[in-house]
């Protein structure tokens, strides 16, 4: 049991950097690993066999909850219990959609997997279709994503031809068709029920849950709804063993994941890393710092949808519980980092303006809630706001967060609600003087940019 | 214009899904990709094969970002202006483009050789500022860089090597697919 395998990685034991577990990144810089052949010859598709072999659907259900995985799409809810929810018999067909819709800012994992190493998502879908007996899998990419989707589509064909979907999957008996289906551009599609609207051929308007698609779905059948990250770690689970992949991590909050590193940095990057490694590490070690030399003001450690944290928290044990306890979220895995010259209510104004511009228009709190925070925001932005806005700002997000059917509107409260916290001077500054606290908006000059196109 | 060919490869992909309507998005990016942009008769064709109301299948362009329901140039570039990419210049970069160019965000140059957009995360936040050209990726935009870009296509050549270079764990990793950027499509598309 994993209680009595010694942890592999955490935060109490640092490892030099090489030394690091690579699990769903492993061969990811492998030339050809989009290739079948190269993919098998990597030990691709034992997984699968394994599982289909040696493994009963119940068994592989169990396997993953005891591996401890959790979505890696947001919300971070525990994969198998998830798969556990589906009723044993149902009058409609069960269905799994592949979540490959990533739009959260800050975040570009699912992409990379999707365009680097399409057959360990595929692999991963089928695992995860013969655990759920579903026989008909949805990969839901982007719209903006072709080129993952191209990659997706021929790793799809390759499998097919080679047996690895159609029927009678390896003699197991197991059928199972996948379809793909691309978006056209729409953050909301990423909420899990938005998505089945969409792929039913509507627009992408989040349903009202319960009940949730484990028992009312795509279709109206049961439906298992998992992110793209988290069905790339399927066959990694199946091929070491849960105890293994439990090893990884925290006691709590088990195993790597992706964390996808953007902003002010000097090494932007994807970096898989065990769960509970602290943010120190992450930025500075592997990231290299901030740009510049300058020193951090902020960071946004789960997507834009998460609050802030600040230099205070760089010792957070990027794990489940710890990031919350810090007063923010683990979320997508997005680590947005902001130097010191960058002007809080200009970032958050920016990342408001995403929200008003996403918000699908479905529930008034955050439809309109969402526009009038914009309106706000820029009036302090641009040096007109009143010291009261500051509490109209908070009115208006305790009247959107938790008042519509998804949470989108909430996530669009983060930022605001974390920023006024933990950077009330910086908005008074706004109100007062009129100006930005830290002058003029810093940008990346050609050279860094030059450096960095060229992996420096 | 949505030939007898268009509508069966429309009505091939609408019978991939267990209901026809599914098809909806698909089948619309195909009349886009046909016609430039979302007609009438493109809307028409979808409605008929998918087997929606006109009215359904314009409620349903009108929600996606990615449907045009006006001309766009030849070449569509969308700058992304979400945080991590504002963090790393992404305004200055459009306003650069847009200087260079002579229109601004949503316009489409009177030659029809471009349409400028400002877009929401484009899942590159790691290789801020990008943009896009016809959806395919171009990393650390640096205004030389835009001016490069803007050259090439001129010459009419296109975004190759500008795009989907990966750094994971320290390592850099470059989509080795053949297909990047050159547009090569769905060979391997099928249910």
């Amino acid at each position: 049991m994993a209680e009595t395998v010694e942890r592999l990685v955490t935060n109490e034991t640092p490892l030099p950097l090489g030394a690091y577990p690579k699990l769903v990144t492993r061969d990811m810089d492998v030339a050809g690993i989009d290739q079948i052949e190269v993919y098998r010859a990597h030990g691709g598709y034992t997984a699968l066999a394994k599982a289909l072999g040696q493994l009963q659907p119940d068994d592989l259900v169990e396997e993953v909850k005891r591996s401890g995985l959790r979505g890696r799409g947001g919300a971070g809810f525990a994969t198998g219990l998830k798969w556990s929810f589906l009723p044993k018999e149902s009058a409609r067909p069960r269905y799994l959609c592949v979540n490959c819709d990533e739009s959260e800012p800050g975040t570009f994992k699912d992409r990379m997997i999707m365009e680097l190493n399409p057959h360990l998502l595929v692999e991963g879908t089928i695992i995860a279709a013969y655990a759920t007996k579903v026989h008909h899998a949805f990969l839901y990419i982007r719209g903006e994503l072709p080129f993952a989707m191209r990659q997706v589509e021929r790793a799809v064909h390759a499998a097919r031809a080679a047996g690895l979907i159609g029927t009678d999957i390896l003699g197991s008996g197991f059928d199972l068709e996948i379809t793909i289906s691309r978006g056209a551009g729409a953050y909301i599609c990423g909420e899990e029920s938005a998505l089945m609207e969409s792929l039913e051929g509507k627009r992408g308007y989040p349903r009202l849950k319960p009940p949730f698609p484990a028992v009312v779905g795509l279709y109206g059948g049961p439906t298992v709804i998992n992110n793209t990250e988290t069905i790339a770690t399927l066959p990694r689970i199946v091929e070491l063993g849960a105890e293994t992949y439990a090893a990884y991590g925290t006691e709590k909050s088990k195993g790597t994941r992706i964390y996808c590193l953007s902003g002010h940095v000097n090494r932007p990057g994807n970096y898989e890393l065990p769960l509970g490694t602290p943010l120190r590490t992450l930025i500075e070690d592997f990231g290299g710092g901030v740009r510049g030399g300058k020193r951090l003001k902020a960071v946004i450690p789960g997507g834009s949808s998460t609050p802030f944290l600040t230099a205070e928290h760089l010792d957070v044990p990027l794990d489940y519980e710890a990031v919350l306890a810090a007063g923010s979220m683990l979320g997508s895995g997005g680590v947005i980092v902001l130097d010191e010259d960058t002007c809080i209510v200009g970032a958050v104004l920016r990342m408001t303006e995403f929200y008003r511009d996403e918000s699908c228009g479905k529930c008034t709190p955050c439809r309109e809630g969402t526009f009038w925070l914009v309106q706000l925001l820029e009036r302090l932005e641009e040096g007109h706001g009143r010291e009261s806005d500051l509490d109209l700002l908070n009115d208006i997000c305790d009247n959107i967060a938790g008042k519509s059917f998804c949470p989108l509107g909430d996530a669009a409260t983060s930022c605001i609600v974390s920023s006024i916290k933990l950077f009330r001077d910086e908005y008074l500054h706004h109100v007062r003087a009129h100006a930005c606290l830290v002058g003029p908006k810093a940008s990346r000059t050609d050279a860094t940019l030059e450096k960095l196109a060229h992996h420096g | 214009m949505i030939g007898e060919d268009v509508k069966a490869q429309m009505r091939e992909i609408a019978a991939r899904y267990p209901s026809p309507l599914s098809g909806m998005l698909p089948c619309l990016h195909l009349a886009q990709e046909t016609e430039g942009y979302i007609t009438a008769a493109g809307m028409q064709a979808v409605a008929e094969v998918v087997g929606a109301k006109l009215d359904e299948v314009e409620s349903v362009v009108t929600f996606y970002s990615m449907f045009h329901t006006q001309p766009v140039g030849a070449h569509v570039i969308k700058v992304c202006t979400s945080i991590s990419c504002y963090l790393c210049g992404s305004d200055e970069l459009l306003a650069h483009l847009e200087d260079k160019l002579g229109i601004r965000r949503g316009e489409t140059t009177p030659d029809g050789a471009y349409t400028l957009q400002a877009v929401e995360c484009l899942a590159a936040c790691g290789m801020a500022p990008v943009l896009q050209v016809n959806d395919e990726f171009v990393e650390f935009v640096s205004p030389a860089r835009a001016d490069e870009l803007l050259a090439r296509l001129a010459r009419g050549e296109g975004t190759e090597g500008l795009g989907s270079k990966w750094t994971l764990a320290g390592n850099a990793a470059s989509a080795n697919g053949t297909a990047a950027g050159t547009g090569a499509t769905r060979e391997g598309a099928e249910s």
